[in-house]
């Protein structure tokens, strides 16, 4: 049902640019923020299911490659006026001093960092066993955070960046956050993504089918770490300013959230669990703040919304581990089959 | 750096480390029974020093009764946690149970910043432990000369218990294999409950021993000591007690002395646990004291 | 020679697995390696996969040394397995698990996959057609959309058989593949056997514990106790050796 697909692929498309159209148009900066910071979380949620649902790699590293993205790509797009302002206890190294770079590249260039950085990390840990590798790579997120701490003269150690040029607008968030879906989508459904789902569901056996099981972890790690990267340098130009306190694992947590939530090896299930949980945590800032709704007066109870999320983890992960999607895709295909579509001949399985 | 402060530095040394290991040893027993890394433990830590400070704030009993009943409430915690958060997924993959501590570790820490409110709270002074003990030149505190004391005493228990007693033999047999354990008519829920009661118990009296030498409690505290310890007891050999001490040890060791002797790398310090980890992982992922396991294929 | 292990010896700390073991395939042969639980037989079989490194001894497959290799690279080389304990690939289906066999022939690469370049599309569409015809030949291809695990157990072992075969090997080495099998299951493996040996020009290495299974198609045995080789000869001969019979059934 190649011609079907195609045609509601491209009608997709145009909804999702019109519906941007109107909302860059009608909803006020407040609800662009938490749309565009959707579009980011998608990229996120996308990279640890790379590793995590895909592969089977349960990498708990993703902040310390975002750090990695964001200070990259934020140090290549300020003007130096800009960073003379922000390095004022140490200057910065000179040869970044004078470096201003467009946006486009600056984005790549932190993906490739954050990249470089998940092929030095999972060089090393890739062969550790699940629960190991999850406490190696939170720890190389650690220290990837204690250093950008320290090094004074090259990050603003802990002061850390402001004013960095607004440069995540929503069509730059939701075009990546596209390019992320379409790439991901090829990858699962392609041969090598079959390597990947062979390493998930039996390393030993696809061993033994001759699969570079090794280099396929390699390969899902680093990809995975520059769509980190990416993401990162995005929310570091939208939210305009960074530092290392905020890429803690607190942050990773938010992204496992919503990858659980999603359903862990879901495509369909990372971006509707990223828009979702995106707005609910907004939705539910309420819970955290005073209220001073009429003769109602509460002390706001910071922590409480973190406190719903996790037990909403928790909740799913023991009643529903699957998630909203487990492992399978909404696709037109699964729509057909509500009777709302024309369906294939063979009830789509191909 | 003379001789004095040199002392000195061993005595806060020998106390990290003892608080180290009394934590590290609750990681590595749940995880030698259950292959779970409870990343709720070192929140549990924190439970104990909050428990012992609200029971002495009410004033309803001497210091010594509220510690004894704070570590005792500590451990019916961390039995129900195993109940609610683990035991449901017994037979999952092994990333669901982590999901899961990870899950209850955030959630314990976030109704305790609720409950209790972020801003830091001081702990009682007990005059027992906040005299000062002079040994020539070198003055310490009381309480880091009873810290590892009581730690070791506490060792001395449990080793007893494990080595001894038949609850003992009946943890060691399951943590080397359930199923046969279970074929033993061993109660392996009973077993499990148990380990968790005794490592949530160990390390409430960590933290309330923590929280005697650094008076400032706040409702992440646990964090980083717990995964400290954690990293303390893979360095040691996880499913390994022995392991856990000298893991707990060593890490306390390190810390203070690297803090004592190199000063331009203390903004470094957190990092120091984690690349000894990595270190140990790669080189020796069994640990110090750990035996290497080959998987049946 | 086509396989010819040389000392072998495979030691767990102080436990001796396999020692000493010295077998020898030649071409088209099928031969059979029995011998009581616990003997050593599925060591023997990772040792040539490369899953273990041996701890002595040298493994020859043809005239290359493939001692400690990784496992994906002796798979490369021409030797392919089933297990003890199917693994099939839960995630995914009957077609799917055959196609991830032929991984040697397609060298998926992440930047054509997902491009979709013409090369690619070629080489996944011959590799298509080679594990749809491998399904023929098991008789699976009505299963091919089908999730593996949800297969009654017969057919993922010949699931399994099918996936080791889309590898292109020249020796495949089966691990207890009549495990779980009627009588009148077994002897339909037994002429598969057959079948697959003649249509593949392949050599094939058996562990089995069903006696008739073994007996019918090897030519030869090699037979294990406690890691040592107590007997190697025919299916005659070897049903009648003092040895044998008393490892099995124990001394009077």
């Amino acid at each position: 049902m190649k011609t079907r697909d195609t045609i509601l692929n491209l009608g997709g498309l145009a909804v999702l640019v019109l519906l941007l159209w109107w909302a860059d148009g009608h909803l006020g900066n407040y609800a662009m923020r938490i749309l565009n910071l959707s579009a980011i979380y998608i990229v996120l949620a996308l990279s640890l299911n790379l590793a995590n649902g895909f592969t089977g790699l349960f990498s708990l590293g993703c902040a310390g490659f975002m750090a990695v993205g964001a200070y990259v790509s934020a140090i290549l797009t300020m003007s130096p006026d800009i960073k003379e302002m922000n390095f004022f206890l140490e200057p910065l190294a000179p040869w970044l001093q004078g470096l201003t770079l467009p946006f486009g590249i600056a984005l790549i260039a932190g993906g490739v960092c954050a990249a470089i950085a998940g092929l030095i990390v999972g060089l090393p840990v890739l062969r550790l066993r699940d629960d190991y590798l999850a406490i190696a790579t939170l720890g190389f997120s650690e220290i990837i955070r204690v250093v950008i701490t320290n090094l004074q003269g090259l990050t603003n150690g802990a002061q850390g960046l402001k004013s960095i040029p607004k440069y995540s607008t929503t069509w730059v968030v939701w075009g990546v956050a596209l390019l992320a879906v379409l790439f991901m989508s090829r990858l699962v459904r392609s041969s090598y993504g079959r390597q990947l789902k062979a390493v998930r569901d039996d390393e030993i056996a696809a061993e033994a089918m001759g699969v570079n099981v090794f280099r396929v972890k390699v390969v899902s790690f680093t990809l995975s770490s520059f769509m980190a990267g990416v993401g990162g340098a995005m929310l570091g130009h939208m939210i305009t300013t960074i530092d290392p306190k905020m890429f803690s694992f607190m942050l990773t947590f938010n992204i496992l959230l919503i990858v659980v939530l999603g359903g862990n090896g879901s495509i369909s299930g990372s971006v509707i669990a990223s828009i979702g949980v995106t707005v609910l945590m907004e939705a539910m800032r309420f819970l955290d703040e005073p209220l001073n709704f009429l003769f109602v007066k509460t002390d706001g109870l910071p922590g409480l919304r973190m406190v719903v999320f996790s037990a909403l983890l928790m909740i799913v992960v023991i009643f529903r581990q699957r998630g909203l999607m487990g492992d399978r895709e909404l696709s037109w295909e699964s729509l057909a089959r509500t009777g709302l579509l024309p369906r294939s001949r063979n009830g789509g399985l191909a | 750096m003379n001789l004095a402060t040199f002392f000195q530095q061993l005595a806060n040394a020998a106390s990290l480390g003892s608080l180290y290991s009394l934590i590290a040893i609750g990681y590595t027993m749940v995880y030698g029974i259950l292959r779970l890394i409870n990343f709720a433990h070192g929140d549990i830590f924190m439970l104990g020093a909050y428990g012992a400070l609200y029971l002495i704030a009410a004033a309803i009993m001497p210091w010594w009764v509220a510690f004894v009943v704070a570590i005792a409430l500590t451990g019916l915690f961390g039995v129900a946690l195993e109940r609610v958060a683990y035991r449901p997924l017994r037979d999952s993959p092994r990333i669901s149970l982590m999901i899961s501590a990870i899950g209850a570790s955030f959630l314990i820490e976030n109704l305790c910043v609720v409950i209790f409110s972020g801003r830091p709270k001081s702990f009682p002074s007990v005059p027992l432990f906040d005299t000062v003990v002079n040994f020539g030149s070198v003055s310490v505190l009381s309480v880091s000369l009873f810290i590892p004391v009581i730690t070791a005493l506490m060792l001395v228990v449990l080793l007893y218990v494990v080595h001894r007693t038949r609850t003992g033999m009946a943890m060691r047999a399951v943590a080397t294999d359930v199923e046969a354990a279970r074929l033993m008519a061993i109660d392996v829920n009973w077993v499990i409950s148990c380990t968790f009661g005794i490592g949530s118990m160990l390390a409430a009296l960590g933290g309330i021993m923590w929280a005697i030498k650094y008076p400032q409690l706040n409702p992440l505290m646990g964090i980083m000591p717990g995964l400290k310890c954690f990293i303390a007891a893979v360095i040691g050999g996880i499913g390994n007690i022995g392991g856990a001490v000298l893991g707990g040890f060593l890490l306390g060791f390190i810390e203070i002395m690297v803090a004592a002797f190199l000063p331009q790398l203390t903004g470094y310090r957190d990092a120091f646990s984690f690349v000894l980890l990595i270190l140990v992982l790669l080189l020796k992922p069994a640990g110090l004291l750990g035996k290497r396991q080959t998987i049946k294929v | 020679m086509m396989l010819e292990t040389q000392g072998a010896t495979m030691r767990f700390g102080g436990l001796v697995a396999v020692a000493d073991l010295k077998l020898e395939i030649d071409a088209n042969e099928i031969v059979g390696l029995i011998g009581p639980n616990g003997a050593g037989k599925t060591t023997a079989f990772n040792m040539i996969t490369g899953v273990y490194e041996p701890t002595e001894g040298r493994i020859r497959f043809q005239g290359k040394d493939i001692t400690g290799k990784p496992a994906h690279s002796i798979t490369e080389a021409g030797i392919a397995r089933t297990f003890q304990n199917i693994r099939l690939f839960s995630t995914m289906s009957v077609l799917e698990n055959v196609l991830v066999g032929s991984t040697v022939q397609e060298r998926p690469n992440w930047i054509t996959s997902v491009l979709g370049t013409p090369g690619y599309r070629k080489r996944t569409k011959e590799v298509r057609d080679f594990a749809m015809d491998l399904l023929e030949e098991t008789g699976l291809a009505e299963f091919a959309d089908e999730q593996a695990t949800s297969l009654p157990y017969g057919k993922q072992r010949r699931l399994e058989i099918a996936r080791a075969l889309a590898s292109r090997p020249s020796l495949l080495l089966l691990d207890e593949p009549a495990a779980g099998m009627n009588p009148q299951e077994s002897i339909e493996l037994m002429d598969f056997i057959h079948h697959v040996r003649e249509r593949f020009g392949l050599s094939i290495l058996l562990i089995e514990h069903h006696m008739q299974v073994v007996m019918g198609v090897c030519s030869r045995m090699y037979v294990l106790d406690y890691g040592v080789t107590i007997a190697h000869g025919t299916p005659d001969t070897i049903r009648l050796d003092p040895k044998v019979i008393e490892a099995y059934l124990g001394v009077d």
